[in-house]
């Protein structure tokens, strides 16, 4: 089976601080993937390389076996590389429904006359995107505020919102940086649920990024672990919990009796 | 039947600094930049149009094709070749050179039409509306009708389209537009289009209301479209069509009773006071620095 995502030697400097070097990562269709690490390791760091928000320094990053070196962030958004903020980046002066369908533009080709015109190209297609977004938010549960402005949303419900945009964008790996930031621990529970069907709904990768260890060691198959840009383990996520040298970055030093590791909180 | 009057003639003039103000408003939700050229691209479509029908002997549909076409072709290479560059620049050199641009396009046409002011031809040659003792022009209406229907075609194209919906995500943030896959810098192209086409009906309108063009009629006119688009909030697209109509309406109330010769004051005091009381204007969004 060959990958969807090939990330190989990934590094980028800033001046002379090396963000991060030496990533490697592949991932394989439906897979839930995490990545944690303490502040400041690079996490972010390898989602904003995975979008070429920044370019890298080294190394490459291939979707579905297509290098997407020197590529804008929004050819790699056609491509299938989608993702959510940390800081929740929702258009927030504008409706649910159009937060939705701004993400759907790439499946619209009508022109400019036809729109117009209004010839029945720009009806159809304004129609059946206008559909998939109703679907999209029914998903999460959220059809009923499609005319609310973004930020005028709860907090839980614009984090859904941002799953909801990215994922209107087709993508075949969804990127989520800290979905569960903020929430309860309810509110994780029913977030790990949701990634969870998204996964299965959608037939899409997902990466992400989080510091709640009860949702990383809850839903991802496999867990790589930053520090200091570089990755210091990955594995199952037993394996991760029982790993002395992730204990050690993130407690600083052993117990010790050196096997406690990481408590799901 | 006198405010009537003054009403409606307000309403005209007004409703061309509107479609002037809209591209002001536009470009700077967009780019953030106050772009001082625009004034002086109406003054190149309302040349355009001259050109076109005195010297070429081209009908007027034709040339007033034309020269909604060459601005628009005129706005997009501006942005390109002018603005495009300096994104990443501090804000200060976009707009001064906007003003280097603005300057430039004065002294060429000055250089190549010279400065004298020249006859624009009657468009429309409809009888005028008896209104109580006054004469209303049939181009005072069709002013008003041209305006509202492009304010019209506008809002839809920014509320239903695709197009519009990129427009309005890259203005509140490009980076996540760009993450929804959207070509930003196409975006921006498009949106220096519009509100160059916008610009060339405006011209065409005032030409045909003051029947004369020269070099530097762009100078006074973009600047109450500027004053309108920042009392209605600059950024704001419902705010430049309310903020261009205000300030026709004060000006041309102004000059019916008060004298003709503070119209210009009164508009640069609205000015002055929209800045002291509500910088944001009528509808602009709060501006929330993002940290």
């Amino acid at each position: 089976m060959t990958p969807i995502l090939d990330v190989a030697n990934l590094g980028i400097d800033f001046g002379g601080l090396q963000a991060l070097d030496d990533f490697n990562i592949q991932v394989y269709n439906n897979e839930i993937v995490g990545l944690i690490g303490p502040n400041g390791a690079g996490k972010t760091t390898v989602f904003n390389l995975l979008t070429s928000v920044y370019q890298p320094s080294r190394g490459s990053i291939a979707l579905e076996g297509k290098k997407t070196k020197g590529k804008n962030t929004y050819q790699v958004t056609q491509s299938g590389i989608a993702r959510t903020f940390q800081n929740i980046r929702l258009f927030k002066d504008i409706s649910v429904l159009d937060n939705v369908m701004v993400a759907m533009h790439n499946g619209m080709s009508y022109t400019l006359a036809e729109a117009v015109l209004r010839l029945p190209s720009y009806w159809k297609q304004e129609a059946a995107a206008r559909r998939t977004a109703m679907d999209l938010l029914a998903v999460f549960d959220m059809q009923g505020v499609a005319d609310a402005k973004a930020g005028s949303l709860p907090y839980g419900a614009q984090r859904r919102l941002e799953i909801a945009r990215a994922l209107a964008t087709h993508p075949k790996v969804l990127l989520l940086d800290e979905p569960a930031a903020g929430m309860n621990p309810s509110e994780t529970a029913e977030l790990m649920t949701t990634i969870r069907s998204i996964r299965d709904r959608f037939n899409i990768a997902i990466i992400l990024i989080e510091h709640d260890m009860s949702l990383v060691m809850g839903i991802c198959e496999r867990i790589l672990v930053l520090n200091y840009g570089l990755v210091i383990a990955q594995g199952t996520p037993e394996e991760i919990r029982n790993n002395p040298l992730v204990v050690e970055a993130y407690l600083g030093k052993k117990d010790s009796d050196g096997k406690k590791g990481i408590q799901a909180s | 039947m006198t405010f009537l009057y003054q009403v409606i003639n307000g309403l005209q003039v007004g409703s061309i600094y509107a479609l002037v103000a809209l591209g002001y408003s536009m470009v700077y939700g967009i780019v953030n930049l106050i772009n001082f050229a625009h004034g002086d691209i109406i003054m190149v479509g309302a040349y355009c149009a001259w050109l076109a029908m005195m010297k070429w002997g081209a009908p007027p549909w034709i040339s007033i094709l034309f020269a909604i076409a060459f601005c628009t072709v005129l706005g997009m290479t501006i942005e390109k070749v002018a603005y495009k560059p300096l994104r990443k620049s501090p804000r200060i050199s976009l707009l001064i050179t906007a003003i280097g641009v603005s300057l430039f396009l004065e002294n060429l046409a000055q250089l190549v039409f010279t400065a004298n002011p020249q006859r624009f031809p009657t468009i429309v040659t409809l009888p005028s509306i008896q209104l109580g003792s006054r004469q209303l022009s049939a181009t005072t209406i069709m002013t008003i009708v041209v305006s509202v229907f492009f304010m019209v075609v506008l809002s839809f194209l920014v509320n239903k389209t695709k197009m519009g919906k990129a427009m309005r995500a890259a203005s509140e943030d490009e980076a996540t537009a760009q993450l929804m896959g959207i070509n930003v810098n196409h975006t921006i192209s498009f949106t220096f289009a519009i509100g160059s086409a916008l610009a060339a009906v405006g011209a065409i309108l005032y030409c045909s209301a003051y029947t004369q063009l020269s070099p530097l009629m762009g100078v006074m006119l973009g600047l109450k479209a500027f004053v309108a688009a920042v009392l209605g909030g600059i950024g704001s697209i419902p705010g430049a069509m309310i903020g261009g109509l205000v300030i026709g309406l004060a000006e041309s109330l102004t000059k019916g009773y008060i004298s003709s010769q503070l119209a210009d004051g009164v508009v640069f005091g609205i000015l002055i006071v929209v800045l002291l009381i509500k910088p944001t204007g009528l509808m602009g969004r709060s501006m929330n620095e993002k940290v």
